[in-house]
């Protein structure tokens, strides 16, 4: 187990790396940030101060050097346009990402699942047929367009909803959040569906396929043949046995929900981390660029080891040993 | 469990009532660009500007017209040539301490100092190279040449109070704990890429503010913000995406408000090549020996061939006017008789045929796909009428990151830029744009056809030093008419600036694209 430890924390250490190469190279290829932030009426004298004063003068080896300096006293840089620490910039648009794609994980679990199940269990009916159908449409619907017709419908056509931005936020652990609030939570509502659609029929047809292929099993039989009740040899003996992809796949969809939420965050005018990174990446504010991909990075790991771990809990043949 | 629910029920009712009551007061703005600090002098953004301009003031102000008037300034004279007197008006600080020359001085001597800054407000400071304090109403700003353009620099830089001590930090006014100004509304809080939140200055000097409260939104997203207008949820919206206007002139919810603006939508061409430009060569592809675009008959030809009518009508929307100078009618520096090129094709391939072209020639046009309203379309509109007139033209957009810096290094032989005359003044566009590339004298600074002429020059030259203000505007406006005639660049439009507003308020549409809620108005008050 440790040792499986320590080289996972030794690959992941190699990926950030890679990665923060990467982004120094790209940004530079793209263009100079100072021909975008700077004023179109600034002369030339004041576009070599900016140059000068964000340490752009310098060959890319050294701004390198001069980054992995930082990073070792635990210092990401500061945005050229905010001026502000970039990992606290991207701190304090974190909750509102985060409540949001936890919102649409727990959505996407809330309503997958059961449906799935249902499905699962009666394919033939006209219900189960149906849920299949909509699936279809979670999976192909883009994203941007299923948040404008839920605007049209629920903002501007019957008024029930507040159309965009996050509302009001209650404060918890010193940070803002919207779910404490009934405001925030009507905010929050279309924009969390509209996240959590795509996962919803994901786990929908996961839990379905799962479903059929466990209720041919012998155990189910025999456990049927026990005179167990259906709602034992449903909740306890096929749900528990198809946890571990539909484990994997949330896991896996959580991170990639807080990565890439940016479609969505756009669309509501959400404040989080993903129109954060849009904007910074039109604008090449190179510090906040790295340190949002660093940190997603960092996110997909641990999310990826908790999935590992999770996994020998749901099914105990299952090691972390390596076979080696 | 029903006492629990009572109570949520009571709790709503209260929520909503008083959300009612400020809804009777308050206003939301939704506004299409982030904010990026509350720092006034921190970044020389347009949409930090725009949001500036409720908290804080400046001494002479504009008028939605583009016109000067008096801000913290009640009057502004030159003593001699190199010295400014300005009069201050009796105003207060929102913290109640009052507002005197001391600020002023202040003011001008942070701007300098500011930390990190990505655009810099230096370039309106730095003229005055010395203050003097008569009394607290009355200051004078000293430049080391005749300077006739202090009052316009004047217009750019928000005042702040000299007790913040020195070098302010710009977080600071992120938090709110500097954010204190002299304008119609005070800080309450600001949320990075969110919203800001303002209360009426009660105290103000001038007339007082109909809105108690006001929501300052960020919507980038077009379609948002239309959606969230429709929805009621905003009171007005700026930057309306001409995709929605002909739906929204015909919806009863909503009115437009729109003018003509000081933003102006033109190609470039390149000038810094004599021999071989690689962006352009023969009909067959070969190479020319000499860049055609040099030439001042093709550069007509080129302008001739374009049908801005058509553009303005199909591409625009209506939202646009087709313009062959910077400044829109109506502007002192706008030249009467310097007329948009017509379209004559004819006579474009006359012109060609004549410059030596008969079988035109090939061209890459660029343009940013993400910065100008349809950009991306207004090129590949003008590739279509240039082909028509047998220059084969191949079209490239990238975006913006990219583009910005590709377009300063004389890359491109034909690409779209955009220019905002901030100031509304006519030296503005000339010394950046016409004027000769000069780094020493920050002369041609966003020249980047390295366009070049000596006539130019030299009456740019006498309109800079010349401070009689009815005496400049007339040799700015023969120096205009004189750049222009020679197709610099092919002027296409000038851009509407228009704002949609729920029915029953109004906004008085601003020249420079600044939104402030003083300007909203409910019908009938």
């Amino acid at each position: 187990m440790f040792t499986w430890l320590l080289r996972r924390l030794f690959q992941a250490c190699f990926v950030v790396l890679a990665m923060t190469v990467i982004v120094f190279v790209g940004v530079h290829v793209i263009g100079n940030p100072v021909d975008i932030l700077i004023s179109p009426e600034a002369d030339q004298a004041e576009r070599a101060r900016v140059i000068a004063a964000f340490g752009l003068d310098q060959p890319l080896w050294k701004q390198y050097a001069l980054f992995l300096n930082g990073l070792l006293h635990g210092d990401l840089g500061r945005s050229f346009v905010f001026n502000e620490p970039a990992l606290r910039l991207i701190g304090g648009r974190m909750p509102a990402t985060l409540e949001l794609a936890v919102t649409a994980v727990l959505m996407s679990v809330g309503f997958g699942v059961p449906l799935g199940l249902y499905a699962g269990l009666k394919p033939n009916g006209f219900i189960g047929r149906s849920i299949m159908a909509g699936s279809i449409l979670g999976f192909s619907l883009p994203t941007f367009w299923v948040g404008l017709m839920l605007i049209m419908v629920f903002a501007v056509t019957l008024g029930w909803l507040p159309s965009t931005g996050r509302g009001e936020t209650g404060e918890l652990f010193g940070l803002r959040w919207s779910f404490l609030t009934w405001d925030g939570l009507r905010h929050m509502a279309m924009p969390a569906l509209n996240l959590s659609l795509y996962n919803i029929s994901l786990v929908l047809r996961l839990t379905r396929a799962g479903v059929r292929e466990t209720l041919l099993m012998d155990y189910i039989k025999f456990a049927r043949a026990k005179g167990l009740s259906p709602a034992r040899v449903i909740f306890v003996h096929v749900l528990k046995n198809i946890m571990i992809p539909i484990t994997t796949v949330v896991g896996l969809e959580l991170g990639s929900t807080i990565a890439f939420a940016v479609v969505t965050e756009s669309v509501f005018a959400w404040p989080g981390m993903g129109k954060l990174i849009i904007d910074s990446i039109n604008v090449l504010d190179r510090p906040v660029i790295v340190a949002y991909l660093m940190m997603i990075v960092v996110i997909f790991i641990t999310i990826n080891l908790v999935v590992d771990i999770l996994y020998t809990v749901l099914d105990p043949r299952v090691r972390l040993e390596t076979k080696a | 469990m029903v006492l629990g629910f009572r109570a949520f029920a009571w709790a709503t009712t209260i929520l909503a009532v008083s959300t009612l009551h400020v809804q009777a007061q308050s206003l939301t703005i939704a506004s299409a660009a982030p904010v990026t600090s509350m720092d006034p002098h921190y970044h020389t953004l347009t949409p930090n500007i725009s949001a500036h301009g409720h908290i804080y003031e400046k001494l002479i102000d504009l008028d939605a017209g583009g016109h000067m008037i008096p801000g913290l300034a009640l009057s502004w004279k030159l003593r001699d040539d190199k010295t400014w007197e300005f009069k201050l008006r009796d105003a207060k600080f929102h913290d109640g301490t009052p507002f005197t020359a001391e600020d002023v001085a202040y003011s001008l001597s942070r701007v300098p100092t500011v930390k990190n800054s990505p655009a810099s407000f230096q370039i309106y400071t730095r003229a005055v190279v010395g203050t003097e304090i008569v009394d607290p109403h009355t200051i004078l700003l000293k430049t080391a040449a005749p300077y006739p353009l202090l009052p316009a620099d004047m217009i750019q830089v928000y005042m702040i109070s000299h007790k913040l001590g020195a070098e302010p930090a710009t977080e600071d006014f992120n938090n709110g704990k500097n954010a204190i100004g002299t304008g119609p509304f005070r800080f309450v809080s600001y949320q990075p890429g969110n919203r800001i939140e303002m209360d009426r200055n009660d105290a103000y000097w001038g007339p007082k503010p109909h809105w108690a409260h006001v929501d300052y939104r960020m919507i980038s997203n077009d379609a948002a913000r239309t959606a969230s207008l429709l929805a009621g949820d905003v009171g007005i919206i700026e930057f309306v995406p001409p995709a929605d206007l002909a739906k929204l002139r015909g919806d009863a919810r909503v009115a437009l408000s729109e003018v003509v603006s000081n933003r102006s939508i033109y190609l470039w061409l390149d000038h810094s090549h004599t021999g071989t430009m690689p962006e352009v060569t023969g009909p067959n592809g070969e190479v020319l020996d000499k860049n055609p675009l040099k030439d001042l008959r093709v550069r007509q030809a080129l302008s001739l061939a374009i049908n801005r009518a058509g553009i303005v009508e199909r591409v625009m929307e209506g939202a646009a006017l087709p313009t062959k100078q910077y400044l829109p009618p109506g502007n002192s520096n706008h030249v009467n008789d310097l007329r948009p090129d017509p379209f004559e094709p004819d006579r474009a391939k006359a012109l060609l045929k004549e410059a030596g072209y008969p079988n035109g020639f090939r061209i890459v046009l660029h343009g940013p796909n993400d910065r100008y309203v349809n950009d991306a379309k207004i090129v590949q509109a003008v590739a279509q009428m240039w082909q028509r007139i047998g220059v084969q033209t191949t079209v490239d957009t990238i975006p913006w990151s990219s583009y910005a810096t590709r377009a300063g290094k004389q890359e491109f032989a034909a690409f779209l830029l955009g220019w905002g005359v901030n100031s509304g003044e006519g030296t503005n566009p000339l010394r950046a744009q016409i004027a000769t590339w000069n780094p020493e004298r920050g002369l041609g600074t966003a020249n980047r056809g390295r366009y070049s002429n000596p006539a130019v020059d030299a009456l740019l030259d006498q309109a800079m030093g010349t401070m009689d203000l009815a005496a400049r505007d007339k040799i700015v406006l023969q120096t205009m008419k004189l750049a222009m005639d020679d197709v610099p660049a092919i002027m296409l439009h000038l851009q509407k600036n228009i704002w949609a507003t729920r029915k029953g308020l109004t906004y008085a549409a601003r020249v420079d694209e600044e939104t402030r809620a003083t300007g909203v108005v409910e019908a009938g008050k």
